[in-house]
């Protein structure tokens, strides 16, 4: 009896201690669900549009010492609004209705960007160490404990009575509304919208202001969860959230904060009651302690691979998407051989010049730099395969990179293996892993491998870093995740130059091979499969074989440049190259500089590691003024713009969604055909007249 | 009196490809006009530039009078001009009830919707045991039936139907011209686009031929059928 209603009590503890993360989640999940049901944007943008509204809120109390109410009017009632009608203006409006993909993509490049914007606009640094401040006075001080099992703090029960109260008034406002129904209409089709009289560019307008207003809300309300206040945080909990969102497929508000509460409670739950097994086994305990909070990720996975109702085609087609003309070649079909060989040959001079200055000229730092800016390219590559010619966006490359690192780690540590041969089996083992996460991925739809990929990066990240044979556990954190570089014969990897040598050696390589790749077989099933997938299937492509393959090249290319990146380094450095957020970055380089082309992973690897100290810290000027005196005074410019610049680039990717760098060279293309049918054009009618 | 809808030297294009080169011709109030030709000669084209889906690159659109060139579909809407597109033309994603309540909240209010609704469906009964039903669901000849039954309850003023009998069986095909007959009746000028002329041009006084792009013939609909035979027996 007495045990019955101990468990009982520990239940209903669970509960109530679920409920506050759960309203968070929930309210998120709706604030997603709501920007998906009416503007069609999967927005993983949403976590930083919440951050800037909770660090907003955060900096106007404590910098500018501004009155509760007016903070937080001006900060999701005015600001966040604003940030969601200009981002309708300036991007979204011009992206056709169902290219699902093209919006999620910039959506990644708007949660690179926005946080680093608005902290260089207004000053803001990530806060740590200190919990936020909620709505309501002391609201982490005063507690309520109604059953005097669980109290609950004034700032969860805000939250909690907001979801419930939020989520009601936006269901209503879907069902009973003239707005609500127009915005649903709104995004099937903006055209037939029109059609029935209804300008749908305001309510496209409306829609983003209300979701993003909902983003604003919902950072305010969750700030004192944290004891941090920084964009990656928010980004994890977006995860969370569209798991939650999930359970109502995507569509449903209410099934969406139900969603919400239910992973609260479960994680609650399984937190109270998950036996603990033996502490003395390092690795159970690892998962043990770990688990809990990746719970979601798994559970988002699962969903995801393995609940086709959530996939039931919701990418509506635009009934009216005849009226746009169709898109373009890339200029490489169209262009002549003499001109491609001719500017293969300008860029293979440009890199040799390069080459020869940096081994002949410069110091340590550049040096370092440089070889960066080749280790990335090469893990940029991998991207390059899977997203350029496979058509698919994965967001664990970070993840497959990191395994590559990890397994030189352990590898040398315990049997003190040559890392380059512990460099071959880390990119082995990374190809596997990505093949074995592939399988299940690749039937999906389009929006969904981002989705479950960042799903399996977020679980790599909470829970398989943490266990001693991946990550290297305590053992690690007071070593560090040590890698030695190796002596090959007469080849001493330890000097830099040399090591240089080297990497860029193994770029040329695998360069030849995705070009191989794009050209073979593979390269074109893959096009194929990019251009229709029933169609492919008529002339018997399969449309998981080469899938499957491109995951695990990927895989491999990935995880040789993470052993690399940790030989450079000579560390594993997990925190600093290869988590989730921070490799969101790598995707959002490839596609703005050019997913399809071995240059394009090229340039945005320098864009990685030099623009920086290139552009921003003034060097380029000082040189070109040949006095570094007279570089003007707002250089050195934050590394932040890097982020806020490339970022923002994503934004082309629906225009241009082969690249800057084939846009450039279409235009540039078609500007000599101009010239040369100028040129014949006046030679005929000089033939013509004489 | 204006005509309702006046095309003047119209081109069009779809990025570098021209579809419709130097279109003229109007549509006078409750008149009723076929617009003709072989597959891919730009008739949807001439369509979507009478109701605003595309902006022409030269020439100009006059609505009622009024020059509406290069304004979004929903200034033509409220001038005047309903659109029944060809293909799928409800929405997919919402029911066959919303359907119509989008498109009459606008003209009628929140009050007259439901009067509206009860309107069309006692004009397609069919459509009233599919009521909650998402639209995108429908048959063709009833997702047709649905763009229809919005536009008679709010007769416009022109309405332009292309190739609403496309894929339909016979029976359904009278049933629809037959209700364009009666809205013709009720005074709303048609723009009719067919490939199967025959009930086109038993509805319409006027026809015009296009090829190319370009228009060829345009005259009384009687002599049109000789015109296309013509044409046939040329080739
Ligand atoms: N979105 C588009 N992009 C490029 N070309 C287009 C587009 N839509 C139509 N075209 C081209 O414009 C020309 C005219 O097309 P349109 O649809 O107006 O012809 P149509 O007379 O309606 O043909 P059909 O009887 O088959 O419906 C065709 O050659 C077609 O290929
Ligand atoms: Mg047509």
């Amino acid at each position: 009896m007495l045990f019955a209603s101990s468990v009982a009590e520990d239940f209903l503890r669970g509960i109530l201690q679920g409920l506050p993360p759960g309203a968070v989640y929930g309210l998120i999940a709706v604030g997603f669900v709501l920007a998906y049901k009416t503007s069609g944007v999967f927005n993983l943008a949403f976590g930083a549009q919440a951050y800037i509204s909770a660090a907003l809120f955060f900096h106007a109390r404590n910098e500018w010492q501004w009155n509760v109410v007016v903070a937080f009017t001006f900060a999701v009632f005015l600001v966040a609004p604003a940030i969601g009608l200009i981002l309708e203006r300036l991007i979204f409006r011009h992206l056709p209705p169902g290219s699902a993909l093209a919006k999620l993509v910039i959506a990644i490049g708007l949660s690179v960007a926005l946080p680093h914007l608005f902290e260089l606009l207004i000053g803001f640094e990530p806060v740590g160490g200190r919990t936020p401040e909620g709505l309501l006075p002391n609201g982490g001080g005063v507690f309520y404990d109604p059953f005097g099992v669980y109290p609950l703090s004034r700032n969860e029960l805000t939250a909690l009575v907001v979801a419930v109260i939020a989520t009601a008034l936006l269901t209503a406002l879907f069902r009973f509304s003239a707005i609500g129904l127009q915005m649903r209409a709104a995004v099937e089709s903006p055209r037939m919208t029109e059609l029935n009289g209804i300008r749908a560019d305001r309510v496209a307008a409306f829609s983003w202001a209300l979701s993003s207003t909902f983003a604003g809300l919902a950072g305010v309300l969750m700030a004192p969860r944290f004891n941090t206040l920084a964009a990656p945080d928010y980004f994890n909990l977006i995860i969370v959230a569209i798991t939650a969102a999930a359970f109502g497929r995507l569509m449903s508000l209410p099934r969406a904060l139900v969603g919400g509460f239910g992973l609260g409670i479960l994680i609650a739950q399984v937190d109270t009651f998950l036996p603990r097994f033996s502490a003395n086994n390092s690795w159970v305990k690892a998962i043990e302690d770990n688990v809990t909070p990746a719970m979601p990720f798994i559970a988002l996975f699962l969903l995801v691979a393995f609940w086709p109702p959530l996939r039931a085609n919701k990418d509506q087609v635009d009934p009216l998407s005849g009226v746009d003309p169709p898109p373009q070649l890339p200029v490489a079909v169209v262009r002549t051989r003499f001109m491609t060989n001719l500017t293969h040959s300008v860029g293979v001079g440009f890199l040799s010049v390069v080459g020869f200055v940096v081994m002949t000229r410069a110091d340590k730092s550049w040096v370092f730099l440089v070889t960066q800016a080749a280790i990335i390219s090469l893990i940029l590559l991998s991207i390059t395969v899977l997203t350029g010619l496979g058509g698919m966006i994965s967001l664990s490359q970070g993840s497959f990179a990191a395994i590559g690192a990890f397994t030189v780690f352990q590898l040398a540590d315990r049997t003190g293996m040559s890392t380059v041969l512990a460099a071959v089996i880390g990119a082995l083992v990374a190809a596997a892993v990505s093949g074995l996460l592939a399988i299940p991925l690749v039937r999906l739809g389009g929006m969904w491998v981002p989705i479950a990929t960042l799903a399996f990066a977020s679980f790599f990240d909470a829970v398989v870093v943490k266990l001693p044979f991946v990550g290297g556990g305590d053992k690690a954190l007071i070593e560090g995740t040590r890698i030695p570089r190796p002596v090959i014969g007469p080849w001493n990897l330890t000097n830099d130059k040399t090591f240089l040598v080297f990497v860029v050696l193994i770029l040329i390589v695998v360069s030849a091979g995705v070009i191989a790749i794009r050209s073979g077989t593979l390269g074109r099933s893959l096009a194929a499969l990019r251009g229709s997938e029933v169609a492919s299937q008529s002339i018997g492509v399969s449309p998981v074989r080469p899938r499957v393959i491109a995951f695990v090249i990927s895989g491999f290319i990935a995880g040789l440049g993470g052993a690399l990146l940790g030989m450079q380094q000579e560390n594993v450095n997990y925190a600093g190259n290869f988590t989730p957020y921070a490799t969101l970055f790598w995707l959002v380089l490839v596609v703005t500089l050019g997913s399809r082309t071995v240059e394009g992973a090229i340039q945005g690897g320098v864009g990685f590691s030099l623009f920086d100290r290139i552009i921003f810290r003034g060097d380029l000027f000082g040189w070109i003024l040949r006095d570094p005196d007279r570089v003007p005074g707002f250089f050195p410019v934050s590394a932040k713009w890097r982020f806020v610049l490339f970022g923002l680039s994503t934004i082309g990717f629906a225009k241009h969604p082969e690249g800057l760098v084939e846009s450039g060279k279409r235009k540039s293309h078609e500007r000599m055909e101009r010239r040369r049918a100028r040129r014949e054009a006046r030679k005929s009618l000089e033939g013509a007249s004489s | 009196m204006n005509p309702i809808l006046t095309l003047e030297s119209v081109s069009a294009n779809y990025g570098p490809f021209n579809a419709i080169f130097d279109v003229s011709f109007s549509v006078n109030p409750g008149e009723a006009v076929a617009l003709l030709g072989a597959n891919g000669v730009g008739k949807t084209s001439v369509a979507r530039v009478a109701s605003g889906l595309i902006t022409p690159s030269s020439g100009k659109t006059i609505v009622d009078g009024v020059d509406i060139t290069g304004a979004r579909p929903h200034r033509f809407v409220q001038a005047g001009v309903a659109h029944a597109v060809e293909g799928r033309s409800v929405f997919a994603s919402l029911t066959v009830e919303e359907n119509l309540r989008l498109s009459f909240q606008r003209v009628f209010g929140r009050s007259g919707v439901p009067t509206a609704i009860e309107k069309a469906f006692s004009e397609f009964p069919a459509l009233e045991r599919r009521r909650d039903q998402l639209a995108g669901k429908l048959s063709g000849g009833e997702q047709r039936m649905l763009s229809l039954a919005r536009v008679l309850v709010e007769a416009p003023k022109l309405l332009i139907a292309d190739e609403l009998s496309l894929g339909l069986a016979p029976v359904i095909v009278k049933k629809i011209y037959d209700q364009l007959a009666r809205l013709r009746a009720n005074g709303t000028a048609l723009l009719i686009v067919e490939q199967q002329v025959g009930h086109a041009l038993k509805l319409c006084e006027r026809a015009i031929i296009l090829e190319h792009g370009r228009i060829v013939w345009a005259g009384p609909s009687n002599q049109a059928t000789e015109r296309l035979a013509m044409r046939f027996t040329e080739k």
